[in-house]
């Protein structure tokens, strides 16, 4: 079972869902922290960060001695990270996506792939929830293979909650894409709304099944319920605008530590989003 | 000798393009026959990325030998150079008058980009 929480808008509260939902749970959970460019879960848990695995994409290096210059390289590559002029080609390795296309296309062999850096993936341990958490290096723009990368330990069939980036680009189609249900985030603002209703379009293009769950219910309108109930997506969970938790969460702290009156609310969170994963502590 | 100027219209009044990779189109001025074809680059101005590349690969396409624009980034510079076009630099204000500076040898060959990519 693998659970991913999303948003259209960033700041309306992925993290805490993703990190309170988890630690709920009570039994062995993954907890992957896809936002590769801002990952924060951590803040959130106590533990140490264990092994580091560095993340790289294969970009090319052409051996100009083999290079006759033709330009089927720059020809076939879509992000024009390889580019000919009637000689060897040129490469620009912060626009290659690793595809491998050009070595394929490459009539002369003269294209092998050599391995560029863009991020790690680190491991955590606080109780039973583990961490897996990416983080892209700075000045590397190429957020969906290092997602990938942090999802391959999901291989394992564990449960597990994902922290989407927010958004409705690359990066969010690469964490939400192969989940079982999502969760979309939202506020119950006009912006809020604005932004619930793209990451509601992105989402029906994957067919995962979806659930909102409304943060900071008080402020605003009631124009969010509206939408779901006219778009027949159940509202999962309706948090509070509550100071105290506003409190908890700068102090590092989370929801259902803090505010204890609070767990409730994400245990029946997880009852609805992680049924699988009760009947697989029950067995 | 052809020069590609970064264009916002399809005559020499039309206001010189600041931006080299999202100009929307290039005036490709030939100096011998003091004649000019227009060169669409509407694929760069909407590409997500890598559009003074592409752009650079327009302009070599186009015959040209150099290119005056406002700006241009490290990736457009290194492809432009890759393609052995010279950048000349100029706030101008309209295709014409940096036609006429780069007439009257007022502009100098850039010899480096004059602006940073999107992604420093």
């Amino acid at each position: 079972m693998i659970l991913a929480v999303a948003s259209g808008k960033g700041g309306t509260g992925k993290t805490t869902v993703a990190v309170n939902l988890a630690r709920v749970v009570g039994s062995p959970i993954l907890l992957v922290d896809c936002d590769v460019e801002e990952p924060n879960a951590h803040l959130f848990l106590e533990g140490e960060f264990g092994e580091e695995e560095v993340v790289g994409i294969p970009i090319p290096e052409v051996d100009k001695s083999l290079c006759d210059g033709c330009g089927e390289c720059g020809r076939f590559c879509e992000y024009r990270a390889i580019v000919s002029f009637g000689e060897a080609p040129l490469v620009f390795p912060e626009l290659c996506h690793g595809c491998g296309g050009c070595a394929l296309v490459c009539p002369k062999r003269a294209i092998r792939e050599v391995e560029r850096r863009i991020g790690v993936v680190r491991t955590m341990r606080a109780g039973p929830v583990t961490l897996i958490q990416g983080v892209l290096d700075v000045g590397s723009p190429m957020a969906p293979p290092l997602i990938r990368a942090v999802k391959t330990s999901l291989r394992n069939g564990e449960p597990a909650i994902l922290d989407a980036p927010p958004g409705t680009s690359c990066p969010v189609v690469a964490a939400v894409r192969d989940a079982d249900s999502v969760l979309l985030v939202a506020e119950p603002t006009p912006f809020g709304l604005h932004d619930l209703a793209l990451a509601v379009e992105m989402m029906r293009e994957t067919g995962v099944p979806l659930g909102v769950v409304i943060n900071r219910c008080g402020i605003g309108d009631d124009r969010v319920h509206a939408f779901c109930a006219r778009e027949g997506i159940p509202v999962l969970l309706e948090i509070p605008d509550d100071r105290r938790i506003a409190e908890a969460y700068s102090r590092g702290r989370l929801i259902v530590d803090a505010l204890p009156e609070y767990r409730r609310l994400f245990e029946v969170l997880a009852e609805k989003t992680l049924r699988s994963v009760r009947e697989g502590v029950g067995e | 000798m052809k020069i590609a100027f970064s264009s916002s219209g399809d005559d020499v009044h039309s206001p010189l393009d600041p931006r080299f990779g999202r100009a929307p189109k290039f005036l490709v001025y030939d100096l011998e026959t003091d004649r000019y074809e227009v060169v669409d680059n509407r694929r760069s101005l909407d590409a997500a990325q890598g559009a003074g590349i592409q752009s650079a690969e327009t302009v070599a396409r186009s015959g040209a030998g150099s290119v005056v624009t406002g700006h241009c980034g490290p990736n457009a510079f290194r492809a432009l150079s890759g393609a052995g076009i010279k950048v000349y630099h100029t706030d101008a204000p309209t295709v014409a008058a940096a036609l006429d500076l780069y007439r009257s040898g007022k502009l100098l060959e850039a010899r480096s980009e004059d602006v940073r990519g999107h992604w420093a």
